[in-house]
């Protein structure tokens, strides 16, 4: 085949994007320089309609060794430990073949995490489906979560964390994001700059096949009719291989050989060379003869642009190949020299003797596209004037009921339980939490994590959704004891060619930037995911965001369970009585319009920070934060963990009974804490200048509201866990 | 006491179980699957994970690796070896324990607590437990152990039962059996009872923080029946 613009377009690119390559090279490129053009310039690669919006994030800050830029982010958690980490989609291959689709994504962000030398110690991950209801779900949401399993339990890392969401909005374009930490000592981080001239250019790991080919492509278009004949751009994941390479890999980090890592993950051999030389600013010459390949007369195009999984480049010490290729023979793997590095400051591609590409590298990389889109703002909706009357008939304990088994509030118990969360021995806090708690090993620190999003209120308003989700991320580390550090976010989004979709993704990034900067939350890696459409319908806008905080001392951990009757239970934060895009409006009242609510960053670092307080001085027996569904959601889940029950009493509030107990205002905690400290605490509140409200005692079983309606927990519980469960079995 | 752990290509319990041999006293030593001689061992464990990915049966490559020979002789001569998971899957792919490890029963892989009821206590492995239920962790998605009719009264009659799976009062009932297997077996032993297989991970709880404490209980008294 040879290259024109037909064919250009065919590959994705763009009349005026092909025109721009020809003058580059000043000259038409052929058919395998075309294919490394499509994989660097595709929106997965490039960026190009995000870049100038995420240049706008926070990302910098005491504790972080490595921001934005390398496979992942890198903080520090004292005595020369760093934690490694990133979230990632895989929404558009999970899509079409939900189990590798999962899989692969877990495999590429462990590898991503282990190439910075971090041995992975937790993973998480945020998945989103349709309406329970649509033909597709249910065999989706099994796909992914076997799949997510599948790869994970295999590794030996354990899951120990994640959220799942269903929302008729991904009928067509279902969302996967896999998050992982790694730990490693401060001085053994390895990053991916090139350095140093003749350096031998290492392949290691899985031979290179046919599989995945412009899978980074087919993840920067939107979906269609023939989304099935796309099947082959999914890559299929050996996790097992991927163990090997984890431990070989760490096995050659512990000397001193390595010059330059990178995984080949998105566009493969590809991107990963092209980044090495960049970063270096050097060039790169390979023989694709000396590739590994599983297949037979496997063409320099497709070697290029494989997405076979499980392999990496390594730019070596001269003179050391010897020594790292025993470390790979011993573990089964494939270990080949496959080229060197140049000044050139190209990629050289070199084929049964003949030269088959020759791009300067700053073509692919610095020259790439950037697109300041055109976008929309998003104005803030007008409040909604609910009717007392509609609220009178309502039944409190039914309405709570109904809200426990909601899918997106219900026990995910199905899921995680699929998913190995205590393989090496350090999970303190499982999934089911408000965070996932991991020791660090042979330490007293723990570090927690956590994943969420928050599509309703960043579809209501963009910005204000966007503040949210960090402040819900920033609550759910403090819930456990643990002083927030840094986040990652994985920005799942429509098409950025659609005005409304642009703003609402230039509005949330302000939002998660003005709070991440407010809270001193910085980003610290990160993925853009767009296209995420089925003809022209889009997702609602779905910034993920994986939060990672320190615990000092893991044994003042705290869980949700409530622990002994007689505590009594606060909540922290004022409660104004906001139900507009709440869980109780759009699914009770069935009422989806009216803004979100509001952010107040003050209340939230300070109620926070002065919860953090009461824990570190041991005055707090258990803790959990407010979010959808309210006081009285968050308190049922306390209650039906802790197997115990409350004698509720609502303040006296203006506001009624329905909207102080379903009210989703935010920068609210609940928190139970013994009688004797009742003084100590309330004067560390007040002095702090933070609002609370007494709300009742800890009883045996029961939940009793206002002392008039009463409930068993057992009742509460059966709501709770049995939606998915029996949904799954039907 | 001296103990050794095989890694495999694919074994993950490896270093937890390390951990906890060394947490209880045992000097252990890591041993390679494809060395050919065991260190001197009082004990040899066969930890969990995915040996050689377990695409083939699970357990069944690794049975045939190297040091299996070693593994194998060791245990037909007396002496002590524990297979936990992957490594009862590996077990039984020996011989060295009767029977088959099939999928779950529900296709799925479960991670979570679970209640054993010791069945045998005229061994090294439980004797002198004072308790008759163990708090164990599961993690495996082939864990629904199978055996013929004919089997299963040998094994009866020759009391290699191990542990069953009940519930926190000791009942044995199908509804407290997590995967399965026939009358509920988690684990059983070779015919001399020097030779344990079993899914429960004891190495996942050893401390409160973690899952629980049970694991502590059966090191402890493992290592003190050894002395």
């Amino acid at each position: 085949m040879t290259a024109n613009e037909q064919v250009a377009i065919d590959h994705g690119l763009k009349k005026d994007e092909y025109a721009k390559i020809c003058k580059l090279l000043k000259r038409t490129p052929n058919i395998t320089e075309l294919g490394i053009f499509s994989a660097m310039w595709n929106e997965h690669c490039s960026y190009k309609s995000s870049r100038l919006h995420l240049k706008k994030l926070p990302t910098k800050g005491k504790q972080v060794i490595q921001g934005p830029g390398e496979n992942a982010g890198v903080i520090d958690i004292g005595d020369d430990d760093a934690i490694v980490f990133k979230i990632e989609s895989h929404n558009h291959p999970s899509f079409i073949e939900p189990y590798q689709g999962a899989a692969t994504g877990v495999g590429g962000i462990m590898r991503d995490v282990f190439t910075m030398g971090a041995r992975p110690i937790a993973n998480l991950n945020s998945i989103h489906f349709g309406s329970p209801q649509h033909k597709k779900t249910k065999n989706l949401l099994r796909g992914v979560v076997h799949g997510i399993g599948g790869y994970g339990n295999c590794m030996g890392v354990p899951t120990v964390a994640g959220q799942t969401n269903f929302d008729s909005s991904y009928n067509g374009n279902i969302l996967v994001n896999a998050m992982t930490l790694g730990l490693v000592k401060k001085d053994k981080i390895f990053y991916s700059k090139a350095a140093g001239l003749n350096k031998p250019v290492i392949y290691v790991g899985s031979k290179t096949g046919r599989d995945g080919i412009h899978g980074a492509s087919m993840a920067s278009a939107s979906f269609d009719e023939k989304i099935e004949e796309k099947k082959p751009t999914v890559q299929v994941g050996d996790p097992f291989t991927e163990k090997l390479l984890l431990e070989a890999c760490l096995e050659l980090m512990a000397g001193d050989s390595i010059i330059a890592i990178q995984d080949m993950g998105a566009a493969g051999l590809t991107s990963s060379s092209i980044e090495m030389a960049s970063k270096g600013n050097l060039g790169i010459e390979i023989n694709l003869n000396k590739v590994p390949c599983r297949e037979a007369k496997m063409t320099p195009y497709e070697i290029m642009l494989s997405e076979s999984q499980e392999r990496m480049l390594i730019v070596l010490e001269s003179g050391k190949e010897e020594q790292a290729k025993k470390i790979f023979d011993k573990w089964n793997l494939d270990f080949a020299v496959i080229g060197k590095t140049t000044k050139s400051k190209k990629i050289e591609l070199y084929f049964n003797d003949e030269q088959v590409a020759d791009i300067p590298v700053n073509t692919l990389v610095e020259n790439s596209p950037m697109y300041d889109r055109k976008w929309k703002k998003t104005k803030l909706p007008k409040k909604n004037k609910i009717k007392k009357e509609d609220l009178k008939n309502l039944k409190i304990i039914d309405v709570l009921k109904k809200i426990l088994a909601n899918p997106n509030v219900c026990s995910k118990e199905w899921i995680w339980q699929q998913y190995d969360h205590t393989v090496m021995g350090d999970t303190i806090q499982k999934p089911g939490g408000d965070s996932g708690v991991v020791r660090v090993h042979g330490t007293d620190k723990a570090v927690a994590a956590s994943v969420d999003s928050s599509a309703v209120y960043c579809w209501a308003h963009p910005l204000t959704g966007g503040k949210q989700v960090v402040c819900e991320s920033f609550r759910n580390l403090i819930s456990v004891g643990a002083k927030p550090i840094a986040i990652t976010n994985c920005l799942n989004f429509g098409s950025p060619e659609n005005e409304e979709n642009m703003g609402e993704f230039v509005e949330c990034v302000q939002g998660i930037g003005e709070a991440a900067e407010y809270l001193k939350f910085p980003v610290v890696s990160g993925n853009v995911s767009f296209y995420n459409q089925t003809k022209d319908e889009g997702i609602k806008p779905t910034p993920s965001i994986g939060g990672v905080g320190l615990i000092k001392d893991y044994k003042k951990m705290i869980t949700m369970n409530l622990k002994k009757v007689d505590n009594i239970i606060l909540v922290i934060g004022k409660t104004e009585g906001h139900i507009d895009q709440s869980l109780f409006a759009r699914n009770i009242l069935d009422e989806k319009n009216g803004p979100p609510p509001e952010i107040n960053l003050f209340n939230e670092k300070n109620n926070g920070e002065t919860l953090l307080k009461l824990i570190n001085s041991n005055l707090v027996q258990s803790a959990h934060d407010v979010s959808v569904g309210g006081i009285i959601t968050a308190v049922s889940k306390m209650c039906i963990k802790g197997n115990k029950g409350i004698n509720l009493k609502k303040p006296k509030y203006l506001i009624n009974e329905i909207e102080y107990f379903f009210a989703e205002d935010q920068g609210r905690y609940i928190i139970e804490i013994t009688k004797k400290d009742l003084k100590k605490v309330t004067d560390i509140l007040n002095k702090n200048a933070v609002h609370f409200d007494e709300l009742g005692t800890v009883n045996e079983n029961e939940l009793f509201i206002n002392e008039k309606t009463k409930v068993t927990i057992d009742e509460l519980k059966t709501s709770n866990t049995s939606w998915l469960t029996t949904y799954m079995s039907k | 006491m001296k103990s050794s752990v095989i890694t495999f290509p694919g074994s993950n319990c490896d270093r937890d179980m390390d951990v906890a041999l060394k947490k209880f006293g045992f000097k252990n030593k890591m041993v390679w699957h494809d060395d050919t001689e065991l260190p001197k061992s009082d004990l040899v464990v066969l930890p969990g994970g995915f040996s050689y990915g377990d695409y083939l049966r699970c357990g069944s490559m690794a049975s045939k690796s190297k040091i299996m020979k070693s593994v194998m002789n060791f245990a037909n001569s007396g002496g002590m070896v524990m297979g936990i998971c992957n490594g009862f899957q590996i077990l039984v792919e020996t011989g060295l324990v009767p029977g088959v490890l099939l999928r779950n029963k529900y296709l799925e892989f479960i991670c979570k607590n679970v209640f054993v009821k010791i069945k045998n206590k005229k061994n090294t492995f439980f004797k002198n437990i004072d308790n008759d239920v163990l708090e164990f962790h599961i993690a495996h998605n082939e864990g629904n152990y199978f055996c013929t009719k004919d089997q299963l009264k040998e094994i009866e009659d020759n009391e290699q039962v191990a542990i069953n799976y009940c519930d926190k009062d000791g009942k044995t009932e199908e509804q407290f059996n997590p995967n399965g297997s026939i009358k509920n077996i988690a684990g059983i032993f070779n015919k001399e009872k020097n030779v344990l297989g079993m899914m429960p991970h004891p190495e996942r709880m050893i401390d409160l923080s973690l899952s629980g404490e049970d694991g502590s209980l059966f090191f402890n008294n493992l290592i003190n029946n050894l002395k």
